[in-house]
C-alpha cells in the first residue's frame, strides 16, 4: 500500500472516531484501560457493537473470517488512530486478539462458524484461564483437572484458575486443563472453550493494589465444556496454549505505544503547569521517558519489518521486558510530578489517571511472563546460556 | 519510515564484520596500541580497497551516495572491535562538515580525495566535551598579503596523527572561517596520554603558520551555529561505534563464561550472570533501535532527528559503559588484567561518555525543546 493510500486509511480511521466516540460515548474516551478495566462496562460493550457496526471489530482477520484481511501497516495506523483518539480499553481484546487468531489457525470449521462471528459482532466476550495458584511463572504445573464424561464426550472440570482478567465481564472462558491423568508438565493438557454462565463455575472478584478488581478467582466444579469445544486434541492443550500467546505480542503494541505517549504528553504538561519540570532531575527523566518511547517505538518497527537481520530478532525477545520497565518508570515518574497533591485523592480526573497509572504498572512487570522470566527466555533463547535447573519440590 | 535492513545491507554489514574479524582481532588491535593507536596498513584496505571513506558521500563526488543508516552500519562494526583506524573522524566528522561549509571549488575536489580513500581528514574541535563544541573557538586567522596566517591551540584533536588533513575553524574579522591544512604543514603537535589507547588524540598548536589562499574552503564567514547541522551525523556516528563496542564487549564476555567453571558448574549458568547479560542485551537493543530510528530520521530530515540524535547518544553511551563494566565484573580477577580485553571497552566508554555533552546535558536539551510524544 502507498504511503498515499495509507495516509488516506489513517484519516479515514480518525475520522470514523472522532464521528463515534462522541455523543453518549464520549465519556469512554480515555477510559477503561488497564487498571481501570472494569469501568462503564455495560457502555463499553455497546461501544464494542457500534465498533462492530463500522466494520472495525477484528479489521487484521481475515476477510473469509469475517475480517477486513488489513496489512502489517494498515493494523498499525488503526490501532494507532484508535488509541490517538483516545479511544477506550478493548473488552472484546481477548476475543478478537487472543482466542480468534488461535481458532483460525487450530479450530474446526464448525468451532470457526460458531464463535468467530460473536466475536466479531461483539456479543462475545472471553477471558484467558491459564494462571492457577500452583502455575504462575511455571505454568505447565496445571493441576485443573478434566475427565471426558464416557456417555456424553462432553469433559468435566475441576480446579482453580486465578488472576483471571474480567471474567466478571466475560460469557466464555478458555482454559488449559489436564485430561491424562499422571501426566505432568506440558504434556498430558487440554485446551477447552466453556460458557461461564453455568452451574459448575463461580467467579470471585479479587481487590487489587490501586483498589479496583480487574481480575478473579475462577472456581470450577464438576463444570462443563462439550465434546465438540475442544482446540486441537486432547493432550495437545500446550502447543494450542504457547501458539496463542504468540499472537499477544506484534501489532497491538504500536497501538499500546500511542496510548504511552498521550500518558507521557500528559505528564509533561502537568510538569509544565505545576512547576515540577522547573527541576532539571524531573524535566530529565521526562526527556529520558522520550527517549525510551522513541525506542521503543523503532525496536517495534524492527520487529514488525520481520526482514532477515537475525539481530532485530534477537533483540526483539527483549521487548516486553523493556515497555514494561519503562512504563512502569513512567507510572512512579507521573506520582513524582504531581508531588504531594498527588497522594491525595481528588475529582481531577488527570490526577485520577496518573494514581491508576502508578499501581498498576506495577503489573506490567508481572503479568504476560515476569521480568525474570523474561531474563531467562532472553538468556536461554537469545544468548544461548544454559537452562535454569528445575528442582523436585510442588 | 522503514528498519528493516535491505538484503544490500545486510550483505554490506555481514561483510564488513568478517573482515574486521580478520583484520582487526584482539591482537592486531594491541599491536596497533604499542604504535600510537594506528594501524596503517588495515586503514589502507579500508580506506582504498573497501572504498568505506565514500559511505555517505554523494556519487557525483565520487562516493556510494548511501545514507546515514549504512554510515552507522559500518561504525557499529568499526566500534565492535575498537577498530584502530580514523574512520568516524573521516566520513562523520569531516565529511559532513565539507559538504556543509566549503565552497564550490573547494567541496568536490576534497570529497573526492575522501571517497576514494586518499584523505583521512580530522577536525578541531575547541570543546570536544561541550554540547556546543565549537564555542569558545581559539584560532584567529588573518590575511597577510594573499596568504592566510593561523594561530591558536585546541586542546584535544581525535586522530590528529593520523591524518593526513586537518579542518581548522578560525576566527575572523566577523565571523569564522573554514580551513583545511594538510598535516604535515603542522608542527605543533602533541599527543596525549588519553585513557583510551585506540582513539589516539592529540593537542594542535599553530603559532603563525601561513597557508595558502586556497586553504580556506568556506563559502563566506559564518556563525558557529552552521557547524549544528553537521556535527549531527558526527553524534550519530560516535553513538554507532558505542552501540557496536557494547555489542563487542557482550561478546567477549559471553565467551569468557561460557567456558569458566566455578562449583562445577558454568558460571555462564548462574541466574545472577544470565539475567545481567540478558539485561545488557536488552540496553543495547533499546540503543541500536533508537540508532537506526535516528539515522533514519536525519536522512528523511525529520524534525525530531536531532532530539533522536541526542537520545541515541546517551543510550548508547550508557549501554557501552554497563557493557565494560559488566565485562570486568564477570571476568572476574583477570578482567583487571593489562592482558584481557574488557579494560579496552572500559576505556572507550569513559573517553566518549563525555564527548559532546555529558548524558546530564544531553537530557537537558531535549527537555528544553521536548518533542510531543504522540505527536
Ligand atoms: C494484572 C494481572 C492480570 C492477569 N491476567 C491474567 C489472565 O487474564 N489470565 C491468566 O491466566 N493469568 C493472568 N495473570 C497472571 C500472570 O500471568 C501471573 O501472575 C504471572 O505469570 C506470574 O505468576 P505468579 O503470579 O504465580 O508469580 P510466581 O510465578 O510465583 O512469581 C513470583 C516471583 O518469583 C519470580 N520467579 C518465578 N520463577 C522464577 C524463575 N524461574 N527464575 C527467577 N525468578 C522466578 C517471578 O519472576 C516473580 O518475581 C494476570 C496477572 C496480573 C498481575
Amino acid at each position: 500500500m502507498s504511503e498515499q493510500d495509507l495516509s488516506a486509511f489513517r484519516a479515514e480511521v480518525a475520522d470514523w472516531m472522532k464521528a463515534h466516540l462522541s455523543g453518549r460515548f464520549a465519556v469512554l474516551v480515555d477510559r477503561g484501560h488497564a487498571g481501570d478495566g472494569d469501568a462503564l462496562p455495560d457502555l463499553r460493550m455497546e461501544w464494542e457493537r457500534e465498533l462492530a457496526a463500522g466494520g472495525w471489530t477484528c479489521p487484521a482477520w481475515p476477510i473469509e473470517q469475517g475480517g477486513r484481511g488489513l496489512s502489517i501497516s494498515e493494523q498499525v495506523a488503526f490501532q494507532e488512530e484508535y488509541a490517538r483518539a483516545g479511544g477506550p480499553g478493548r473488552l472484546g481484546h481477548i476475543g478478537e486478539g487472543l482466542l480468534g487468531p488461535t481458532l483460525i489457525a487450530f479450530g474446526t470449521d464448525a468451532q470457526k462458524r460458531r464463535f468467530l462471528p460473536p466475536i466479531r459482532e461483539g456479543r462475545a466476550f472471553w477471558c484467558q484461564g491459564y494462571s492457577e495458584p500452583d502455575a504462575g511463572s511455571d505454568l505447565a504445573n496445571i493441576k485443573t483437572r478434566a475427565r471426558q464424561d464416557p456417555e456424553t464426550g462432553d469433559w468435566l472440570v475441576t480446579g482453580q484458575k486465578v488472576w483471571t482478567s474480567l471474567a466478571h465481564l466475560s460469557d466464555w472462558i478458555f482454559v488449559v486443563a489436564r485430561c491424562e491423568e499422571g501426566s505432568a508438565g506440558p504434556k498430558g493438557l487440554i485446551f477447552l472453550l466453556m460458557p461461564l454462565d453455568q452451574k459448575g463455575i463461580e467467579i470471585h472478584p479479587i481487590r487489587q493494589i490501586g483498589g479496583g478488581s480487574e481480575f478473579n478467582s475462577v472456581f470450577f466444579d464438576n463444570a462443563r465444556a462439550s465434546a465438540d469445544c475442544v482446540v486441537g486434541q486432547p493432550g495437545d492443550g500446550w502447543k494450542v496454549a504457547m501458539a496463542l500467546l504468540g499472537f499477544e505480542r506484534g501489532i497491538s503494541t504500536l497501538g499500546q505505544q500511542m496510548g504511552f505517549a498521550r500518558e507521557l504528553d500528559l505528564i509533561a504538561a502537568l510538569a509544565r503547569e505545576n512547576g515540577a519540570a522547573e527541576s532539571s532531575a524531573i524535566s530529565n527523566r521526562i526527556a529520558r521517558a522520550w527517549i525510551g518511547l522513541r525506542a521503543m517505538r523503532y525496536m517495534a518497527m524492527r520487529m514488525l519489518a520481520d526482514g532477515a537481520d537475525p539481530q532485530a530478532k534477537l533483540e526483539s525477545l527483549g521487548y516486553k521486558y523493556q515497555w514494561s520497565h519503562w512504563h512502569r518508570d513512567l507510572g512512579k515518574l507521573g506520582m513524582d510530578v504531581l508531588g504531594f497533591s498527588g497522594a491525595a485523592a481528588t475529582d481531577d480526573p488527570r490526577t485520577e489517571k496518573l494514581r491508576q497509572l502508578f499501581f498498576f504498572t506495577r503489573a506490567d512487570t508481572v503479568y504476560g511472563g515476569t521480568s525474570e522470566i523474561q531474563l531467562n527466555i532472553i538468556a536461554e533463547r537469545g544468548l544461548g546460556m544454559p537452562k535454569e535447573p528445575r528442582g523436585n519440590a510442588g | 519510515m522503514d528498519l528493516s535492513l535491505t538484503e544490500d545491507q545486510l550483505f554490506m554489514r555481514d561483510e564488513a564484520n568478517r573482515f574486521l574479524a580478520e583484520r582487526a582481532s584482539s591482537e592486531t588491535v594491541r599491536a596497533a596500541i604499542a604504535s600510537g593507536g594506528h594501524d596503517p596498513t588495515l586503514w589502507g584496505s579500508i580506506s582504498r580497497e573497501l572504498g568505506w571513506c565514500g559511505i555517505a558521500i554523494p556519487e557525483d563526488d565520487g562516493g556510494l551516495g548511501l545514507g546515514a543508516f549504512e554510515m552507522t552500519l559500518l561504525l557499529e562494526e568499526t566500534g565492535r572491535r575498537l577498530t584502530p583506524v580514523p574512520l568516524w573522524t573521516t566520513v562523520s566528522l569531516s565529511a559532513p562538515i565539507i559538504r556543509a561549509l566549503a565552497a564550490d571549488d573547494a567541496r568536490p575536489g576534497l570529497l573526492r580525495r575522501i571517497a576514494s580513500g586518499d584523505l583521512a581528514a580530522t577536525v578541531a574541535l575547541p570543546r570536544p566535551s561541550a554540547s556546543d563544541p565549537f564555542e569558545a573557538i581559539d584560532f584567529t586567522a588573518r590575511l597577510d598579503g594573499s596568504r592566510w596566517r593561523l594561530s591558536g591551540r585546541c586542546a584535544a584533536v581525535f586522530n590528529l596523527a593520523s591524518a593526513d588533513l586537518v579542518l581548522i575553524p578560525a576566527r575572523l574579522t566577523n565571523g569564522l572561517g573554514l580551513f583545511a591544512i594538510e598535516r604535515g604543514l603542522i608542527s605543533g603537535i602533541g599527543a596525549l596520554d588519553t585513557l583510551d589507547p585506540t582513539m589516539p588524540v592529540a593537542s594542535l598548536s599553530l603559532h603563525g603558520i601561513t597557508v595558502e589562499d586556497d586553504a580556506r574552503i568556506d563559502r563566506s564567514e559564518f556563525e558557529a551555529s552552521a557547524f549544528a547541522a553537521p556535527m549531527l551525523w558526527a553524534r550519530l556516528g560516535l553513538a554507532a561505534e558505542q552501540v557496536g563496542a557494547a555489542s563487542g564487549c557482550l561478546e567477549l564476555t559471553l565467551a569468557y563464561i561460557g567456558e569458566r567453571v566455578q562449583f562445577g558448574r558454568s558460571i555462564a549458568s548462574f541466574q545472577a550472570v544470565k539475567h545481567r547479560c540478558a539485561e545488557l542485551l536488552v540496553r543495547i537493543g533499546e540503543a541500536r533501535s533508537l540508532l537506526y530510528g535516528a539515522a533514519q530520521s536525519l536522512s528523511a530530515g525529520e524534525e525530531q532527528a536531532e532530539a533522536e540524535i541526542e537520545g541515541a547518544g546517551v543510550l548508547a553511551s550508557e549501554a557501552l559503559w554497563r557493557a565494560a563494566e559488566e565485562a570486568i565484573q564477570l571476568h572476574g580477577g583477570v578482567g583487571n588484567t593489562w592482558e584481557y580485553d574488557p579494560h579496552l571497552y572500559l576505556r572507550r566508554a569513559q573517553v566518549t561518555a563525555n564527548l559532546f555533552g555529558s548524558t546530564e546535558t544531553k537530557l537537558a536539551r531535549i527537555a528544553l525543546n521536548l518533542p510531543e510524544a504522540a505527536a
